[in-house]
């Protein structure tokens, strides 16, 4: 009876199992294989070549540089984004008018294609003849080269990134808001608590498991998200705003060096679960599930 | 009756017919085929292979549009590995060496039997022949091929007290006369640069330019060497720098590709080095008077060629091969070379294709259509090594940070050489 039961389970299984180990778990191990051996041309046998990829990572000057500017994007991006996730939602909740046509404001960058928003980007950034310059200008302030200034290409990157993301993480935390109870507010304010105590003492920690979900999703998404760069900036001036993603991606197909490719996916493999490891063992603790 | 339904007949009449149906089967042909302006070039494309299977009704053409050279590369050499048939592609030209290490390509001169066809592979200019060549052997036949050329605003320069048939031939003209063409507003700021050199996307291409101008090349013929830190190289490095700093004609910093040609449009710079397959797409969107002429010179006047090459790959059938050669040979041909570059602003590969009634009247009517081929003559190849894709960065890398006043120009130069020359170190 058991066994039959257990049959059945994996049977259910099977599917997503299938799908699963051939679409993530053997690329991985490929991937992996793929990062230990090296071979002159595609047209050449692999041979085991052990740990010499990633010496030859740790000496790659572009590498650290893509890190860091991977890290300083995830800072950049990931908390602001959040931020201005919680207030909108915040404001959308309210009982003010025109909330259908805000909530639909704040979500349109949501729907656009990254894609897209980057063509249409490319040309707000455009140094004679885009939007920001042009409206610099009519204060009279002689605005910068948004993408070909290596001090700040990065920023200009990351300032599209959280006007685009923003308004898909506002989603969480407007459906989390509307299963508050309303009657802890209404506690609060026969107790005469301040609106800013509300937020701190109730709706922030009552929001801790959507700000986790969104948490790691939202670094998830500053390591995988490089579609902008294709249009935006292709990682240039000189690496300045060249993300690990878009990295092995030249790697692979503009330098054709797949073992290259396989080592700095493996390391972005060990970073992602590295960080949703500690996210989830450490802030886990410190959050109110009900 | 569509493909399907003329392959289910033919089938059919063959089975019943007891014969092999491989006989009277026609030969299926896969092509890739990138497209780097944009635009309608699909269509154009679509028009040409239709009139080669009217002219073939045995030969079944599939165009597959890949996106961009890359990733045509990527989708081709992905569906040989899998197993899909590809017989040909349109593909960067310079991208033959790192082809040829994968084994993934045939010479043509082993392709072609007859005299005629010997002939027909001797018929394009010299110059667009050199990136598809080594080892003394041709493995790519030239098809979407273009040079840079500079675009310049009639209106401009006549606003600006200049002749606007005479545009600037030599480094010192251009800087001098782009000076003038700047325009400043009440409180200093520019609303009109004199020029603008792009460069992201291809930085190396453009460069590639100046460095002809001052007499130099980038590499080798076998892709084996590069020059990157020659006192000429590292020169015409430092003149694209100065032009945006020392005589502030263009915007320091790097300019982008992408939007280039729409600040032409807007009038936002008088000249512009850009691809000649720009030039159908100029001429119908610009409200002004424009001229194109040859680049300005310093010790001789120069433009890399580019674009993409035929190549015919090697995982095929004697007929495929047979067949693919045959379609290269059609797309190839005077008149239709002739129809593809008035479509696009392309060159006319071969000189036949100018002695066409076609391209003869467009020219006549449109001089600067034949500016692209009066350059070819100080053409050089563009660059093409192996390991292209990593070089071609170690290189756009060090434009980008001389430019940016990251290092000096003669800094930049000697480590983007430092590091080429460890990576082709292997292959010498």
């Amino acid at each position: 009876m058991l066994k039959r039961f257990n049959l059945k389970a994996w049977l259910l299984l099977l599917p997503a199992l299938s799908l699963l180990i051939a679409f993530t778990h053997w690329p991985t191990i490929r991937s992996f294989w793929r990062s230990v051996t090296w071979a002159r041309s595609d047209a050449a046998p692999a041979k085991f070549v052990g740990l010499e990829n990633y010496e030859i990572l740790l000496e790659d000057p572009v590498f650290w540089k893509v890190l860091e500017n991977n890290f300083w994007y995830a800072i950049g991006t990931v908390p602001t984004s959040i931020a201005l996730a919680i207030m909108m939602a915040l404001w959308v909740n309210s009982k003010i008018r025109f909330t259908g046509l805000l909530r639909l404001a704040f979500f349109t960058p949501t729907i656009l294609p990254m894609i897209t928003v980057a063509n249409i980007w490319l040309f707000f950034y455009s140094p004679n003849i885009g939007l920001f310059n042009q409206l610099l200008g009519l204060v009279g302030i002689d605005g910068p080269n948004w993408l070909g200034d290596p001090d700040i290409a990065l920023s200009s990157l990351m300032i599209m990134t959280v006007w685009k993301e923003a308004g898909f993480f506002m989603i969480f935390y407007l459906a989390a808001l509307q299963t508050l109870s309303p009657e802890l507010f209404d506690a609060a304010k026969v107790e005469g608590a301040s609106a800013w105590r509300m937020f701190r003492k109730i709706t922030f920690p009552l929001l801790m498991p959507t700000t986790l979900f969104v948490l790691i999703n939202a670094l998830l998404n500053a390591f995988k998200l490089v579609d902008h760069l294709f249009i935006l900036t292709k990682g240039g001036p000189n690496n300045a705003s060249n993300l690990l993603l878009y990295y092995i991606y030249e790697t692979a197909f503009s330098f054709l060096d797949s073992y290259y490719a396989a080592t700095l996916t493996v390391v972005m493999l060990l970073i992602l679960a590295i960080t949703a490891l500690v996210q989830m063992l450490l802030i886990d603790r410190r959050i109110h599930y009900r | 009756m569509n493909r399907f339904t003329k392959c289910l007949a033919t089938a059919g009449i063959a089975s019943i017919l007891g014969v092999s149906t491989v006989a009277s089967a026609a030969t299926d042909l896969t092509m890739y085929y990138p497209v780097a302006v944009g635009g309608s070039l699909t269509k154009i494309v679509d028009g040409m292979i239709e009139d080669f299977e009217s002219q073939n009704p045995d030969i079944n053409v599939n165009a597959i549009y890949a996106g961009n050279y890359n990733d045509a590369r990527v989708k081709a050499l992905a569906a040989l590995q899998s197993g899909e048939p590809a017989q040909l592609s349109v593909m960067f030209s310079i991208d033959v060496h790192a082809l040829r290490n994968l084994d993934a390509i045939v010479a043509f001169d082993d392709l072609v039997s007859t005299d005629a066809e010997r002939k027909w592979l001797d018929s394009f200019y010299p110059a667009l022949m050199e990136n598809g060549k080594a080892d003394g052997k041709t493995w790519g036949v030239p098809f979407q091929r273009s040079t840079i050329v500079m675009y310049y605003n009639k209106d401009m320069f006549r606003a600006a007290g200049l002749d606007p048939e005479k545009a600037p031939t030599t480094w010192a003209e251009f800087a001098s006369m782009g000076k003038k063409l700047v325009k400043k507003d009440g409180s200093g700021n520019v609303e009109q640069w004199g020029a603008m050199i792009p460069s992201t996307g291809y930085p190396y291409w453009m460069f590639g330019a100046l460095t002809k101008q001052n007499s130099e090349v980038l590499m080798n013929q076998a892709g084996t060497e590069t020059y990157f830190d020659k006192p000429g190289v590292i020169e015409a490095l430092e003149y694209w720098h100065d032009l945006g700093n020392k005589h502030a004609i263009m915007p320091s910093g790097v300019i982008e590709w992408g939007t280039l040609r729409q600040n032409f449009l807007d009038g936002k710079t008088a000249i512009m080095w850009h691809s000649t397959g720009n030039l159908t797409t100029v001429k119908n969107k610009a409200s002004f008077d424009f001229g194109v002429a040859k680049l300005p010179g310093n010790r001789e006047l120069g433009s890399p060629t580019g674009g993409g090459n035929f190549y015919i790959f090697k995982k095929s059938s004697a007929e495929e091969k047979a067949a693919a050669l045959k379609l290269v040979k059609f797309m190839t041909s005077p008149e239709q070379a002739a129809h593809w570059s008035k479509a696009t602003g392309y060159m006319g590969v071969g000189p036949g294709a100018y002695k066409t009634d076609t391209l003869q009247a467009y020219v006549k009517e449109f001089p600067p259509a034949a500016v692209a081929r009066d350059q070819l003559e100080h053409a050089t190849a563009e660059l093409s090594t192996h390991e292209a894709g990593r070089v071609r960065k170690f290189l756009d890398d060090a434009i980008q940070a001389a430019l940016t006043g990251q290092m000096s120009a003669k800094d930049a130069m000697t480590d983007a050489q430092k590091q080429a020359r460890s990576t082709l170190r292997r292959y010498q």
